[in-house]
């Protein structure tokens, strides 16, 4: 039954039920998978393609990095997660911070400090940046801890479904005209740009940004290794019982709360990482990866290659970047309609995403065969 | 609750991690050489030669950058029919920088090393031009950036053909000084260039015997002014000076009329209000108020009585010409002249032909000249003031072109700023 | 005093133009669990209704509340097309309507740009509603806000006295109240739906009228306002009128408040925190309807 105050998500005949089996596919099938990948990620990727593509590649794929994240959160845990930017900023501001302070060099401030902060001393909370420790550390647990916060107040008042999703698009709002307001700390709108190295790596060298891509790609993977580990426990199947059933969960004596708790701490981490590696991928970061907009269209890419599977979230979110980058390149004032058109079709037409095309496409040839 | 993961997956994901770190250490190399070339390619094979228009057509400053991106096609067009550049008719490659910042580093990447352009023109904000300002170091291309900025800059890659701080700002202060103006309100956009023009402003005022009321920044897009202009107004300033970007300034003029200000009691000098802004915020708002560019429609002429009758003709009879448009369009005839002088399309020689001296043009907005030191460009400072008719009539300019001064070295108050 | 007279109207009439936005999201996500991101460009229809009606009539006046009922049915069609193109699908699927209707406004922003041009576009305001009211010496108001405030207040009353008192009325919130027992009522749920989504989508054109007053008109004039409406209907009480109501005018005067003291970026942070430990408070919103249902 429909309420006023809790729209229960129906559970959507094309999503199917979490078994060990679906998506996160037994044990020698995933073995394979993994293999697979490696071999396109690593071995197919950097051969075919040229030093341009490549960048754009791992640009891809910290996106899909993100899309992990979202898959365990939304399609398994059943929350959207609008406010992914803000987790995927923290991290990258991290980052950003730390390359800032070694291209700066020791003592001195990062340029845009001098010229618009005006500062002199550095900021206390920059400081710690400056350790190569304590910033990649923060790239991962500074997210998971905000999120940790949030959630903490969120998911024990159990406030949920639509209001969750408004509520973390208030929280990208707020933090992303925040950021802007401290233009002499923060870079303001401009974000952090410029950055030359990558813990002692000359960014300016094509080879060293092949490397950036490496470490991306098997980031991707460790990120979809933690997942799949996640997802085939029994905390996984804990997890889709909380989407499917709220209250039964907590009934039987769990508390839904922890359980999404902890979906929403991993998927803050990973988004946190593609952050942290965004910057020396793409050069920047800046507000405008924190917003409203970008924060759905991390969703979109989820949404389009099937939200609940392991792969389907990351080929998704790579497809969806792949095709904006395709289709502004060749149609640069009317790509929007396009853009427009791939966050409808498959969402209203195909709700489980490209990922149950393959399950549909396999129900129908095995139908044929019984007819036959 | 989580069950220990088997003993397979584990390995699966120890040898990824393995293998993450050695290709991370396999290619370590501090060596950066092999960037340093002869520069970004450029394909001069064929009958043509490419250059890239990168402005945001989608998101939220299509409303400005739309415009500039139709008079840059007008100059091409103009140029291709004269018979090109060097013997080479130009090919235009458009890209959107939809109003994101890491998507215009993107579509620079694009445009220098996929289509092998010979410049790129366009950008607007300021975060777009600082978001691509590394690429195109990086790769030795150039940029021609057409609109007002915060100064500061000065990047080997890119050349600046709007208006500089000392070229727009100072002049507009100049003025209100000389109207005898006394206190000021500062209202910007919360970015880059207000948050720095104002520094300038509050320095300038403070050496001038002039006092800053108050300063308030809105988010850039924002569109609700009424309590900044309850600041304004109890403040009590004789004028306000507005570095508002956009959209905001539509709602910052509607309620400022409505709170009973007008250009008699308290005037506001705008230096982002061009014709095109006028136009879709209305007389009946700003009529009397001031601004203070290089370039208006009214501007006389005979090369800009060319350049606003050819633009109506390509894009139509309503359309108004404004001081970033007239730069753009201006930016590519500068290219031309120096590609011609240096007698080749190469980056470096180009960047050479510059530094002779000696670039001019004719432009819409007078004789401009390249400042081969700063690759800024001499301009006259113009204050205008918006009429009945919506166009913006000059009431001050300086006499000359000013030398574009970046860092503002030829102003003593302004130590410290730089 | 004067200053706090002046800015407590201030933080009013923000609360106006947030509850005429929210008006619209409360019967459409209120009501119906639909999270409609096209809504700011339903609005921005509205006001290009204004723009088109003055290009043919010459009064500002008159066109102005000439554009009042036709922008209310262009931006109702306009929103019907949506539901019965898409949403109608998404209806066991709250949280994808989200997706589908950002796709929508995106192809919004794109017909408006190559319709009406990428710049903005210039209304005239009936000379009356340009100037302010000296209410004393000192504390004058705008205007254009009064109409406003009172357009927000005529629209309140005539949604709170339709959703009482009409037929129309008491079907749809029978539908809200319980889906399955309306339908087996012998209710036709889907024409239901299909007039709530065209009330609240006309109450965005009227929204959009309203603003040409005070704001740009434009593609994107929409985008910047509806998180903050979500955040009022959110707040005030899914279902509930009355809560959208003090909620749109308490936060209006808060932000004004805070804004005038401080910052708008720290306002805006204000407003987060404060929203955050309200739900604290009370995670249904100001006002929730009891039911009995669990989950």
């Amino acid at each position: 039954m429909t309420t006023l105050q809790d729209p229960v998500i129906a559970p959507d005949p094309t999503i199917q039920p979490a078994t060990r089996r679906f998506g996160a596919g037994t044990g020698s099938r995933a073995v394979i998978g993994f293999g697979l990948a490696a071999v396109a990620l690593f071995g197919l990727a950097p051969v075919v393609l040229g030093d341009f593509r490549l960048g754009l590649l791992a640009k891809y794929l910290c996106l899909a990095i993100v899309a992990v994240g979202i898959g365990l959160a939304w399609g398994r845990g059943g929350m959207l997660t609008l406010g992914q930017g803000v987790f995927f900023g923290l991290g990258g501001y991290a980052m950003a911070m730390h390359l800032k302070l070694t291209d700066a060099g020791p003592g001195q401030l990062p340029d845009f400090m001098q010229l618009y902060g005006q500062l002199d001393t550095l900021p206390w909370w920059w400081k710690p940046f400056a350790s190569p420790a304590f910033a990649l550390a923060a790239t991962v647990l500074l997210p998971m801890l905000v999120a940790l916060l949030l959630g903490l107040l969120i998911f024990r008042r159990r406030v949920r479904g639509a209001y969750f999703a408004i509520l973390s698009q208030a929280l990208c709002a707020a933090l992303a005209i925040f950021l802007i307001g401290q233009q002499g700390t923060t870079g303001g709108t401009n974000g952090l740009t410029d950055i030359q190295g990558f813990f002692g790596y000359d960014l300016n060298d094509p080879l060293n940004r092949r490397t950036v891509y490496f470490v991306v790609a098997a980031a991707l993977l460790a990120v979809l290794g933690i997942a799949w580990q996640l997802m085939r426990s029994r905390y996984g199947e804990l997890l889709v019982a909380v989407r499917d059933g709220e209250e039964r969960v907590r009934f039987l004596g769990y508390d839904p709360a922890n359980v999404k708790l902890v979906a929403y701490v991993v998927a803050a981490g990973m988004a946190g990482l593609a952050g942290a590696l965004f910057v020396p991928a793409v050069g920047i970061i800046s507000p405008a990866m924190i917003g409203v907009v970008p924060s759905i269209e991390f969703v979109i890419g989820v949404a389009v290659g099937g939200r609940a599977g392991l792969v389907g979230p990351a080929l998704g979110a790579i497809a969806v970047a792949w095709a904006r980058t395709a289709l502004s390149e060749r149609l640069p004032s009317a790509w929007t309609y396009f853009e427009g058109l791939l966050f409808i079709l498959p969402v209203v037409f195909l709700p489980g995403g490209l990922a149950s095309l393959a399950v549909l496409l396999r129900r129908r040839t095995a139908k044929k065969e019984v007819a036959a | 609750m989580f069950r220990i993961p088997g003993r397979r997956s584990a390995a699966i994901v120890a040898a990824v991690a393995a293998f993450a770190t050695l290709t991370a250490c396999g290619a370590k190399t501090t060596d950066s050489a092999t960037t340093s070339g002869a520069g970004a390619t450029i394909d001069t094979s064929g009958s043509s030669v490419k250059v890239g228009l990168l402005n945001s057509l989608s998101g939220t400053m299509a409303i400005s950058e739309v415009t500039v991106r139709d008079s840059l096609k007008l100059a091409i067009d103009e140029i291709n029919a004269a018979g090109g550049v060097l013997g080479k008719q130009i090919a235009p490659v458009s890209e959107d920088g939809g109003s994101d910042w890491p998507t215009f580093a993107e579509k620079a990447q694009k445009l220098i090393s996929q289509d092998k352009v010979a410049a790129v023109f366009g950008c607007w904000t300021s975060a777009s031009r600082k978001a691509v300002k590394p690429v195109f170091e990086k790769n030795k291309s150039l940029l021609f950036y057409p609109v007002q900025y915060e100064g500061l800059e000065q990047s080997p890659y890119i050349f600046y053909t709007g208006a500089t701080t000392n070229q727009q700002i100072v002049p507009g202060l100049d003025y209100l000084k000389a109207q005898g103006k006394t206190s000021l309100y500062l209202v910007g956009s919360d970015y880059v260039f207000p948050r720095t023009a104002n520094k300038i402003i509050k320095a300038y005022a403070e050496a001038n015997g002039m006092k800053v009321l108050g300063e308030d920044y809105a988010p850039l897009g924002s569109t609700e002014f009424s309590t900044i202009v309850n600041k304004v107004k109890a403040s009590g300033a004789a004028a306000v000076f507005n570095t508002l970007n956009g959209d905001s300034n539509v709602a910052f003029f509607k309620e400022y009329k409505s709170a009973g200000l007008t250009a008699a009691s308290m005037p506001v000098v705008s230096v982002s209000i061009a014709e095109e802004e006028v136009k879709s915020i209305g007389t009946q708002y700003l009529a009397g108020q001031l601004t203070a560019w290089n370039y208006y429609q009214t501007t006389p002429g005979a090369a800009n009585e060319k350049f606003v009758k050819a633009y109506k003709a390509k894009y139509g009879a309503d359309k108004p010409t404004s001081d970033p448009m007239e730069a753009a369009y201006t930016s590519v005839y500068l290219w031309k002249a120096m590609v011609e002088k240096a007698g080749s399309f190469e980056v470096e020689k180009v960047k050479a032909a510059s530094a002779a001296g000696g670039i001019t043009y004719d432009a819409p907005e007078g004789k401009v000249t390249v400042d081969g030191a700063t690759q800024h460009i001499f301009k006259t400072a113009r204050i205008g003031k918006v009429g009945d008719d919506g166009l913006i009539t000059e009431v001050w300019n300086s006499g000359e072109p000013i030398k574009p001064d970046p860092f503002l070295k030829g102003y003593p108050w302004a130590t410290g700023l730089s | 005093m004067t200053l706090v007279l002046s800015q407590l109207f201030t933080g009013i009439s923000i609360g106006a133009v947030l509850l005429l936005i929210a008006l619209g999201l409360s019967l459409t996500f209120g009501q119906m669990n639909v999270i409609n991101m096209a809504h700011g460009e339903l609005i921005a229809a509205g006001a290009y209704t204004v723009y088109v009606l003055q290009k043919v009539l010459s009064g500002a006046g008159l066109s102005l509340l000439i554009a009042l009922p036709v922008a209310f049915v262009v931006a109702g069609l306009l929103g019907v097309l949506i539901e019965v193109l898409l949403i109608r699908r998404l209806y066991a699927r709250p949280l994808d309507t989200l997706l589908v209707t950002w796709g929508v406004s995106l192809i919004l922003q794109q017909v408006f740009r190559d319709v009406f041009g990428a710049p903005n576009v210039q209304t005239r305001a009936p000379s009356a509603l340009t100037g302010s009211i000296h209410v004393t010496d000192d504390l004058v108001i705008s205007s254009s806000r009064v109409f406003i405030l009172v357009l927000a207040l005529v629209a309140v009353a005539a949604l709170t006295a339709g959703l009482r008192t009409t037929p129309l009325g008491r079907r749809i919130r029978a539908v809200v109240q319980n889906r399955d027992l309306a339908a087996v009522s012998g209710l036709a749920t889907g024409r239901v739906d299909r007039l709530t989504f065209f009330i609240g989508s006309g109450l965005a054109g009227i929204a959009g009228v309203a603003l040409t007053l005070v704001g740009p008109i434009g593609p994107t004039m929409g985008t910047n306002l509806i998180v903050n409406a979500f955040l009022v209907v959110v707040v005030g009480g899914i279902g509930q009128l009355k809560g959208t109501v003090i909620v749109a005018f308490t936060l209006g005067i808060v932000q004004s408040m805070v804004e005038y003291t401080t910052t708008v970026s720290v306002a805006s942070v204000i407003v987060f925190v404060v929203i955050v430990a309200f739900l604290q408070w009370r995670p249904q919103g100001l006002f929730t309807l009891r039911t009995r249902s669990l989950a």
